[in-house]
Parts: structure tokens; sequence; C-alpha cells
């Protein structure tokens, strides 16, 4: 008889899920990971890194499209395939989806097909899946278990999260679309309407629009990308519209009128006012929901909240034996977050000594539309409600030499200090490579460093990093090249 | 190549000594074993014999230098055929050479690993440990609330202060507040006892005085130490006290009928003479045995449950005082307890006594009977939860039946730390305490 019991059983393989496993693994626990339909999850199959392969096609098209100020002529004109742009991101997906195979082989982790259901604290039975999978699949791994029942001391639930339907506006995969079905077009749309301006909205729709499509973007907040600092944003919008998007705030998407291959979105804004918009697909982003259903989590009493798993800083449930950790156990929806939540559940688990509960307040966020957002901590607006006393320190990148060298001299960089003891709270930043630079103020606020530390950090020239440390001189009124 | 020879840990938690004296001089020849100077520590002095033979090429430390690091280098040993050029050329011998000193056995099994683990620093000048390791927002949390951060303990990674500690610290009250003219902030290992007694300052003081009316005497390791402690002490713990009368007229009849019995060898001279300390220690162990619930240290996160009584007992000494420790003083006779008080009791007075047998222990007694006081109450010396102050045990009209009678009475007064011994708890304690002296037969059973 196969053996079935485990030390921990963890329910979704997606990054917070199989980083888990892993880190399961390493800690010397018999671990086993059940999966229903890809390995890596939405991230790396529809998510994170499919878009990144999308929108690399659509940043080479722009620089492409500019290749006259940097004195190159191209003959001819530069056309999307769209067929071969999105094959490249399924290929993209494909290597990943394999790669974590190797993984969980590599670190003796079982991984076990089908949908799991916990059927009573330390036990679950796994069935065939309810959802059809999204294609085009990748081939089930081999050397997997079946279905049936498994028993195991820790439970980890890391289902994820799913697209939310607006009622009256649900998706149909077809005229209305999620970012399943923008991910993977059989054509390129003339236009779009993009309801909803988080990072999954307005990747697609700067996605779309550097493909040439028609976009207008529909958001009910005052601000594209609301979770962010209202002066990112305003200069994230002002760029993008002047790459032609069209851009309506505190509007709403009161209904959408079907045709037989396009849609009419009537557009309410704050004035009451209704604009017809019409457009051939229209994206609907208006957040994910966690994946609690067909669970059993009911049945066994977990505490649950708006759509979300209730945990405490270490992913415990109010179950004996059952954590959750990611998407499913709540905001902020980021596959680091939910990585980190995960290795901190499964370190507690292990009695690791000194394991810490999750700092919300540290997890960054990046947004890879063209200019690209990223911030990490408390927004200028979110201090300030909190009553701190704050510095704010500001850089543009048109005063930066790598980044006029670069031809992409729009953005900012926005350092926010806590007046009185220097602690840097929030960075804010908008434009060339800013995801890639944000992870320096990450790393600054996680071991807690006072804006003096920064000023005595060397940051090499010529680089964007450069601004990093201009604008934390600037909140002192020490900045050099401004 | 020049041995290196460094301040050794005599104790596993020795940070500094005082170089008390130098029994060699540059140009001595030494052997392994050879004494080679004495190390004051907070309590005790101690020899340090040479592990390596070679000539004494340059003493770095002279004698009576105070609060020399643990692994500082004190002494560099010249080998066979080295002459003193091989001390030039300015920088100290690479730090490769083993410890050269060791200290007498039996402590020297216990405190070679500590010293032998060190010097695997650069600069075996430079005292190992000298940073606390500390976030900058921590450093300046800390220093704009006025706490020393070396006296609060890290939680980040290897024990990193980070500013939830510091928050902790200062919401709590448990923060020490940083000495005036702190300088740099001392090592982590020291935390629980680095910040000194923030009392006015040596001119404030003085200043009181006319001058020429007083001589300056400066502090030993030992002052050094009670004050440290103590403070500590009483600025941490949460004491309160409990106070009982013990008759002891049947305690000393057996006390006399016991001395009789004890037998003589060929001089006459008896192989035990117990006296009421002695019966005093025996019965506060019984006690904590019955009561095994306050016999117990405190810590942050756990309460440390004692399976032993190790009764320390204060024996006074010039300069001031030094707790020897009965270990399992439950389990040994009284005529076992008797001898070692009297054989540690005449070596802490010589100072001579081993780390070990003054650190530690789960309680403690003090006993100032001898000296005519009635009654008083003693600071509790973490790690010990409880200390019994003793009493002189005296002639007092008592009631009995109804009618005064006269008996002989010590009032005793426990001093608890109430984090871990409540005071029923402690009430407890004392009535069992009182039971063994009033019956003292249960002592010998």
């Amino acid at each position: 008889m196969a053996d079935t019991n485990y030390d921990v059983l963890i329910i979704g393989s997606g990054p917070g899920g199989y980083v888990t496993a892993i880190r399961a693994a390493q800690l010397g626990l018999k671990t086993a990971i059940v999966e229903r339909e890809h390995l890596g999850g939405i991230c790396l199959n529809w998510g994170c890194i499919p878009t990144k392969a999308l929108l690399r096609s659509a940043e080479i098209m722009d620089h492409a499209n500019h290749a006259k100020s940097y004195g190159l002529t191209l003959e001819g004109k530069m056309t999307a395939k769209v067929e071969d742009v999105v094959a490249r991101s399924r290929g993209v997906s494909a290597r990943l989806n394999g790669g974590v195979g190797f993984l969980m082989k590599k670190n003796k982790i079982d991984v076990i097909w089908g949908e799991a259901k916990v059927t009573k604290p330390g036990e679950i039975v796994v069935g065939a899946s309810s959802k059809p999978a999204v294609q085009p699949q990748n081939p089930v791994p081999k050397g997997v278990k079946g279905e049936g029942t498994y028993t195991a001391k820790h439970i980890i639930v890391a289902t994820g999260a799913r697209p939310r339907a607006l009622p009256g506006i649900e998706p149909d995969g077809k005229l209305i679309w999620t970012y399943f079905e923008a991910m993977k077009p059989d054509f390129m749309p003339k236009s779009l309407v993009v309801m909803g301006s988080g990072a999954i909205g307005i990747e697609f729709a700067s996605f779309y629009r550097s493909m040439g499509v028609d976009v207008t973007v529909v958001e009910v907040m005052s601000q594209v990308m609301p979770v962010e600092d209202a002066e990112i944003s305003a200069i994230a919008r002002k760029a993008l519209e002047k790459r032609g998007m069209k851009i309506l705030t505190e509007a709403k998407v009161a209904k959408v009128e079907k045709g037989s291959n396009s849609i009419k979105a009537h557009v309410e804004t704050k004035d009451g006012k209704v604009q017809v918009i019409e457009a051939d697909r229209l994206i609907s982003a208006v957040g994910v929901v966690g994946n609690i259903e067909n669970l059993g989590l009911e049945a066994l009493g977990v505490k649950t909240d708006r759509g979300c798993i209730v945990i405490d800083g270490y992913g415990k449930t109010n179950v004996a034996g059952l954590y959750a950790i990611g998407d499913v156990a709540g905001p902020p929806m980021l596959a680091h977050k939910a990585e980190h939540e995960g290795v901190i559940c499964i370190e507690k688990i292990a009695g690791v000594p000194n394991v810490h509960p999750m700092d919300k307040g540290k997890i960054p966020g990046c947004t890879y539309c063209n200019p690209q957002v990223a911030s990490v901590g408390l927004t200028e607006a979110k201090a300030k409600e909190q009553g701190r006393e704050i510095r704010v320190g500001r850089f543009s990148f048109g005063a930066n030499g790598k980044a006029i060298a670069l031809g992409e001299d729009n953005g900012l960089i926005k350092t926010i200090f806590d007046k009185k003891t220097g602690e840097l709270i929030g960075a804010h930043m908008v434009g060339a490579e800013v995801t890639e630079l944000i992870q320096g103020f990450v790393v600054a606020m996680n071991l807690e460093t006072t804006e003096e530390d920064l000023m005595h950090t060397i940051f090499p020239h010529p680089t964007l990093s450069e601004m990093m440390k201009e604008s934390v001189l600037d909140a002192y009124g020490k900045v050099l090249n401004a | 190549m020049p041995i290196n020879i460094t301040m050794p840990a005599l104790s596993p938690t020795m940070e500094e000594g005082n170089m008390a004296k130098w029994h060699v001089k540059e140009g001595d020849k030494v052997s392994a074993g050879d004494v080679i100077a004495e190390i004051e520590t907070d309590k005790a002095t101690m020899e340090v014999e040479a592990v390596d033979e070679g000539t004494v090429g340059k003493i770095v430390i002279p004698e009576g230098t105070a609060s020399v690091k643990v692994n500082e280098l004190i002494a560099i040993l010249l080998e066979d055929g080295e002459d003193a050029s091989a001390l030039s050329g300015g920088a100290a011998p690479k730090a490769e050479a083993a410890p050269a000193a060791a200290v007498p056995a039996p402590a020297a099994a216990q405190s070679a690993a500590p010293a032998a683990a060190a010097p695997a620093g650069p600069a075996p000048v430079t005292a190992s440990g000298d940073r606390v390791f500390s976030s900058p927002l921590a450093r300046r949390l800390a220093k704009q609330a006025g706490l020393d951060i070396a006296a609060i303990s890290g939680t980040g990674p290897k024990g990193r202060v980070v500013k939830s500690d510091v928050e902790k610290a200062i919401a709590s009250g448990t923060g020490k507040a940083a000495a005036p003219a702190a300088e740099a902030p001392k090592a982590a290992a020291a935390a629980p006892a680095a910040a000194a007694p923030a009392g006015p300052s040596k001119d404030q003081v003085l200043k009181l005085f006319e001058e020429g009316s007083y001589e300056l005497e400066p502090h030993d390791g030992m002052r050094k130490t009670i004050a440290k402690r103590l403070t500590e002490s009483k600025q941490t713990i949460p004491h309160f006290y409990v106070s009982v009368d013990c008759e002891l007229d049947a305690l000393l009849a057996l006390r006399v009928q016991l001395n009789d019995a004890a037998p003589k060898d060929k001089d006459g001279k008896p192989a035990y003479k117990l006296s009421v300390n002695d019966m005093t220690i025996k019965a506060l162990a019984l006690a904590l045995r019955d009561v095994p619930d306050a016999n117990v240290s405190w810590t942050d996160d756990a309460m440390v449950k004692h399976k032993h009584a190790d009764v320390g007992v204060a024996v006074s000494i010039p300069g001031g005082l030094i707790t020897p420790i009965i270990r399992k003083a439950e389990a040994k006779a009284l005529s076992v307890i008797s001898n070692e008080m009297k054989d540690m009791g005449a070596r802490a007075k010589s100072k001579k006594l081993k780390p070990e047998e003054y650190q530690g222990g789960t309680t403690a007694v003090s006993n100032m009977g001898m000296m005519g006081v009635k009654n008083f109450a003693a600071v509790v010396n973490p790690p010990h939860a409880t200390i019994l102050a003793v009493g002189a045990g005296e002639k007092r009209p008592v009631v009995r039946n109804d009618a005064l009678a006269i008996a002989t009475v010590m009032t005793v007064t426990l001093s608890t730390d109430h984090r871990c011994v409540d005071g029923a708890l402690g009430a407890e304690l004392l009535q069992a305490f009182k039971g063994y002296i009033e019956n003292p037969m249960s002592m010998l059973v």
C-alpha cells in the first residue's frame, strides 16, 4: 500500500505553495503538494510570468517605434504577429512549469494530482478537478500520485485566487475577457475597454496600447493604480495618456451591451453622465477573489472574511493543524507575499527559532506597464493619515544622466521618512526599470536603515539607482543634481 | 614564532578581569604549568598558568590594570631561539597561536572552550564581541529614548536589536538608561550587566564635601559587581517580603545532642560541629523540596523549575560579600553541609573560591543572627527567586496555652521575586521551613 501519510500537505502549487513545499523539505518534513491544474499556479502559468513575456514584446515594439530618436532607421514597419507573441509567452510559462516539476522531484516532494477537500483535521480526499483546465494546458507531470485519501499533521491551504466577476458584466470568454483570454488573444482587437486599473488592468492596457490597440481604461477610484502614491499615479497617467491611452477615473461601467463581435460599454462618470464606448472586447480586471470554495472549510468551521481565510501572523487558521497562505489568506495578493508567508508558516511549524510574523508594511509592489511603477511602504497620503510627521524627498528622471542617455527621462523617485526618527517609511517610483530599483529600498527598510545610512551608501555612477540616493538627499535638503 | 598570551576566560560568564599580579617579568623563562599571573575577577583571584614554554618577551598589560577584556593580549611569549627582535615589526603576532594561558584545574576544562574559540578574530588586541548588533533605526530610537542599546535584548536575526525590541523596551519600561558618558556600546553578551546604575556622578557627590575631608578608594571588581547586581535586582525584580517567628529550643537541643555524638579522631577533634546556620540551610533546602513551585528561576520566556535546592550562603568577607553554594542541599547530610560550609567559608575569605562554587544557585540564606540583628530583609540575587534573611535567636516571651512562657525565638524574613513566587507560595515555603526548624528531627529522616 502506498504511503499516504505526511508531515505536511500543501494544497495548491502556486508560488506560495511550491516554495513552502521546498522549504518544508529543507526542514526535513515529509511533504506533498496537491495541484489540480498546473504546477506553478496562476503566477507562472497565467499571471506574473507570461504577462512579463507579453510586455517584453510590447517594450521592444515601443523602442522600435522610437528608433529614429536614437539615430536608427528601421526599414519598413514593425508589426506584431499576435500568434507568435502569444506563443513566446506560452513557451516561457511552459519552461518554468517544467522547472517547478523538477524542483519538486529534486526536493523529494510528492505531487498529488487532483482537487483536494479537507474532510477532517489532518485528512484530505483528492478527487477529480471540478474546474475545466484552462487551455492550452501543460502535460500532467510524470510520477504524480492520484486520487485518494491522504493524511498529514499539518495542512496548508494555498489555493490562490481567481478573477472577480461583476454582476451583469460576467466574463464570457468571448466578448468579455478575463486575464486568461487577454493573455492568449487569437486576434489583435482594434479597440478595448479595460475595466479596472489595478496592476492587472493597467498592464494589459499598456500591452495592447503598445500593440496599437485603441484602449480606454475605466476606473472607479480617483486615480489609476489606486493603491499607489497619488503623485506617482498622476505621472504614470500622464505618460499613459501621452501614449494614446484614454483613461476615465471616478467612472464606472454600468452596463455592457454585447454585439456579435463587439461590445458597447455604458460608462457612468461622476457627474452622472453616461457615455457609450464601443469596442471589440472588454477586459474585466476588477480584482481577484480567494479560492475558498469546495475545500470543506465550511464544515470544519474555518473562519473567513470577505472571501479570504482568516489567519494569524504565522498562517494559522482557527482550526488546529490547518493553515493558509497567499492570496487565499488575504491581501495584498502578490506572489512574493505568498512565498514569504509560506516560509514563515512552515518555519513556525518546524519550530525554527525566532520566526517573525509577516510585516505587511514592507511588501513591495511592482506594475510593469510603460512607464513602470514600483513602491514599498506608506504613501504620502497614508503616512499623513496616520498622523505621522514626515519628510518627503523627490528626484526626477530628467536630472539623471543615465536616464537621459537611455532616452527615458520621464519619471520620479519619491521617498518618505519619519521626521523624528529618520525611518524610511515609504518609497515610490515611476519610470524606466523602477521595478528592479525598488528592492534597494526594500532591503534598506528591512534592515531598518535611517536616512543617514542611505546617505553614507555609495551608489554606482552612472545608474538610475543614483536617483534613489538623490531622493533621500532631497528629503533632507541636500540634493546635489537638482 | 612568538606566542600570544591573552586574558583567559576563567569562567563561562567572565568578560573582563583585573591584572592583579605578574609572577614573571620580561626575560624570565617559563615552562608549561608555571604560574605566571594572578587575575582578579569580580569575586575571586585566580592563578594563570603557562601552557607553553618559552621566554617572556613582553608584558603588554602591566600589573594593576583594571578591567582587561577576555582575549585581550596580555603578554607575548618567545619560543626557543627567538629573541626580542621577533617582537619588532610592530604587528602583534598573528592570532593563530593557541591561547597560551589556561587556568588551574579543575576550572580549566570549563573555561578552555570559550577561550580557545576566541582568538579567531584578526586582531587579538581587540576584545571579541565588542559590537552590539542592532539596526540603525533601533540605535536611533534607543538614543532618543535615552536607553542603552546594549541592555535591550534583540529578537532580529542572530539576536540583532531591531525597532520592535526598542519599542517594547520603551513601552514596558524595561530599558536601562544609557550611562551619561556612554562610550561605545558594550558587548551584547554583557547586556544584563552593562548599564551602570545611573546615580549621581562622582563630581556631583564630591562637591558636597570639603576637599581633604575624605579619601577616595577606587572600587574593586567585587564592589562593582555587588553594586551592579543588586541595583539590577532591585530595579527589575518586584520584591515582596514574608516574615515568621520560629521557636528554636528543640533545634538547639538536637544540635547539642548531635555535636556531642560526633565521632572524634585520634587528636580528639570531632568529625563535625553543626551550627544553627547549617541547620537553617538544610531546613530551607528541604522546604524547597516540599514546595517545588518556589524552587524556580524567572526568565522572560519560561519558568525554570529546579530539581534540586542549591542554597547560596552569604559570607561576609573584607570589602564585600560572596555567596558560596551548597549544591543539592536537600539531599546532603547536616554533617556534609556543615563541613562544606566551613571549607568554602574559609576559602571565600581568602578569595580562593572558584566561579562555579559561587555562581548559580536556586536560593540563598543571609544570616545576621550572630551580630544580634533581630530582623531584616535581603535583596534577591538572581537567578534565585528567594532569599531568607535570618535574625538572632533570642529568648522572648511567648504565649502557650494562654500563659506566658519563655522560648528561644528567631525571626526570619523571606524576600521573593514576585514574578515567579507569589504571596501564598512564599508563605507556604516559610511554613514548611518553620516546620523543619521547630521539629528538627524531621530533618534527619
